[in-house]
């Protein structure tokens, strides 16, 4: 059977699947719609915390972005799981025995003020608004590469589906969804690393192929893959180029920013208990790191390959997934040398960030390029980030059906991932303005539906923002982290750990952080403020990925010094916290 | 008060165990896989540098033990101080 017929049975039978769940699941109570009535069971939460985590970044994107950067990608490696040690130990629990439904209701309730729980609503909806669209856009890519169908119907489809379990299920039908949807896409992830491991190093634990010796050598795959890298020229695999402060502080911003994301906090207010809480973070890492122990082995595997495969073989002679890849876009061959030879090297093909084709073939049979060809290098070759996991399994010549539960596990990723931030949206919405701050004698359906029409306007926003994605998304997205870091995390931090911290304290830390970070991202990274700008330009040689730390000390400073000068919170704040310190008081 | 003191004391032991797991965390990610990753890649671990294991695999794993050992170390500090939920 061809890819198209098994991409149409496995996303098919996954649809109906996360269907079915949805009806089977419906809500009925405010509290089912927004924390699945509290009875999650710990296994299930973290399952389910996990598949809202991976989002189509980390199952499409991550580990090509690792094996063109090697080292330097342990950032994110690090980053996106250490943050659940923070999340587990400091948070978690306390954030359960609070026992209510939001990141801005502790916030709120915590600091006595309805302004910093209005700056937490805001926060939690630009970060979630721009992490939601980038998920929505994945659907459409995932659409479009398997089914042909364009991206708008894509993300049109994709809508669909979110819209039937979010909106009707709310926190509910998303968590069972979810366990769905971890399964499948941790099972699409490991079939084709499993398969590649053993083609390469004969071990078919692709943690354990990564150290490895290659199949019929006494060289390790990394040793092997650094000397072919250090010979065209590039960095080797086990070596950077950031520098180590930069390292350093991005990982620190992405390990405190995930601490900081609402739709990952909020999960844990649907366990029963305070240990489950501290169980399912357990869970939850557990079941991440499958998939993050094996992003970066996938990487060095598909880096050789890639290498072996291509790198001065004549264009006449290269693999049929080439020119299904160049079709689609994603690889682009423009022939400097003019000897009909593919040069693999350090160095960009053309100074724009995508290729742009004239409709015409050159002599080889290659799509020529309307780019501003870099004649600086002798690299010859384009190829974007994500091709390394959708192309993969294509240039490991695996069967048909491994590369349709590519696109079924890239579904998963992205649904599961906009289904959790749908709902921290439309729960700020129902819950932290209209019935908090608005109309507080709203009844329960009331809000129920409030919290529902929501849901149904953040889909529709977010399907534009899918099929129109305004061009600073992706920069946007380390933003979310950024932002969450400066804001979130030192103020609930200080709130359970902290009882001298009082309101005053709390949201001049948290508009100091929120300003000096959005300030060094407009002004570094988006260049909205003075112009251009290069990484000679950064403060400490830190780069805007990782100014969400800088945020977090300013914040931890500023609320710091501000509370020392102005009121303590009062009794019952103290009582509060006392409270929920302690799993439960006999 | 004699449940607020008992409180204040299984608080106090709950800081003590943040603190070294959360000096482990520090220790492994921040330390063997950034700052001392140049002297760790002299050593080997099978086909490894070890500080670029620790980077991209060791770190992650620690990670996940450091979770249930402080689940463990809670559930038991809960029994003994008597605050356990039923």
């Amino acid at each position: 059977m061809s890819v198209q017929v098994w991409t149409y049975i496995l996303v098919g039978i996954s649809f109906a699947l996360y269907i079915g769940i949805a009806i089977w699941s419906r809500a009925g109570s405010t509290k089912e719609f927004y924390v699945a009535g509290g009875h999650v069971s710990p296994l299930a939460n973290g399952m389910a915390t996990a598949a809202d985590w991976m989002s189509a970044a980390s199952f499409l994107s991550m580990a090509g972005l690792i094996a063109f950067s090697g080292y330097d990608g342990s950032v994110y490696l690090m980053g996106w799981t250490g943050g659940y040690v923070l999340l587990a130990l400091l948070l978690a629990p306390y954030l359960r025995k609070f026992g209510k439904f939001t990141v801005p209701d502790f916030i709120g309730d915590r600091y006595y003020s309805n302004t910093a729980r209005t700056v937490a609503v805001v926060s939690a909806l630009f970060v979630s608004f721009t992490y939601v669209a980038g998920q929505m856009r994945g659907v459409g890519v995932v659409f479009s590469r398997f089914l042909e169908t364009d991206i708008t119907n894509g993300v049109l489809i994709g809508m669909g589906i979110v819209f039937f379990y979010a909106v009707l299920g709310g926190m509910k039908g998303i968590t069972y969804t979810q366990v769905a949807q971890y399964c499948v896409l941790i099972f699409a992830f490991m079939v084709p690393a499993i398969f590649i491991s053993i083609q390469l190093t004969g071990n078919p634990i692709p943690q354990l192929g990564f150290g490895s010796n290659v199949v019929g050598s006494e060289t390790a795959l990394l040793d092997k893959l650094d000397g072919l890298m250090t010979e065209l020229g590039f960095t080797a695999f086990t070596d950077g180029n950031k520098s180590k402060i930069d390292v350093f502080f991005i990982t620190a911003a992405l390990m405190v920013g995930t601490a900081g994301l609402p739709h990952v906090i909020v999960r844990f207010f649907t366990v029963p208990k305070v240990r489950d809480a501290r169980l399912s973070a357990g869970y939850a890492l557990a079941f991440i790191a499958i998939l993050y122990t094996t992003a970066p082995a996938v990487a060095a595997f598909a880096r050789t390959n890639l290498m072996e495969t291509i790198n001065n073989k004549a264009y006449s002679e290269v693999p049929q997934w080439f020119e299904t890849w160049e079709d689609a876009g994603l690889l682009a061959w423009s022939d400097k040398n003019e000897d009909g030879k593919i040069q693999y090297g350090p160095g960009k093909l053309f100074s724009e960030k995508k290729p742009v084709f004239i409709d015409q073939e050159g002599f080889y049979g290659q799509r020529l390029l309307n780019n501003d060809i870099d004649r600086s290098n002798q690299n010859e070759l384009f190829i974007d980030n994500d091709i390394m996991v959708l192309a993969n399994p294509e240039i490991a010549n695996l069967p048909n059906w491994v590369i349709a539960l590519v696109a079924a596990g890239g579904l998963a990723a992205a649904l599961s991932t906009a289904a959790g931030l749908l709902l921290v949206i439309s729960t700020s919405v129902s819950h932290d303005l209209v019935k908090k701050q608005i109309a507080p004698d709203l009844s329960e359906k009331g809000e129920l539906w409030i919290a529902r029409g929501a849901a149904i306007l953040a889909v529709i926003v977010a399907g534009y923002f899918g099929i129109n994605p305004p061009g600073f998304v992706a920069s946007v997205v380390a933003l979310a982290f950024g932002l969450a870091a400066a804001s979130f995390f030192p103020a609930i931090f200080l709130g359970i750990f902290y009882k001298r911290m009082n309101r005053e304290g709390a949201i001049a830390g948290m508009l100091a952080g929120l300003g000096v970070t959005v300030f060094y991202m407009m002004r570094y990274k988006l260049g909205w403020i003075g112009g251009p700008t290069t990484s000679e330009d950064w403060w400490f040689g830190i780069s805007p990925e990782g100014f969400g730390t800088v945020g977090m000390v300013i914040n931890f400073v500023v609320a710091l010094t501000v509370c020392r000068f102005t009121p303590r919170p009062p009794k019952e704040i103290d009582d509060m916290v006392e409270d929920i310190r302690v799993p439960s008081v006999k | 008060m004699a449940s607020s003191a008992n409180s204040k004391a299984y608080w106090s032991v709950n800081l003590r165990y943040l603190t070294v797991l959360l000096l482990v965390w520090f220790t492994v990610s921040f330390g063997f896989g950034i700052l001392l990753v140049d002297q760790l890649n002299s050593i080997r671990l099978g086909g490894f540098k070890l500080g670029f294991w620790f980077a991209q695999q060791g770190s992650i794993y620690v990670f996940v033990i450091l979770i249930f050992v402080y689940v463990r170390l809670m559930n038991r500090l809960d029994k003994k101080f008597n605050v356990d939920e039923e």
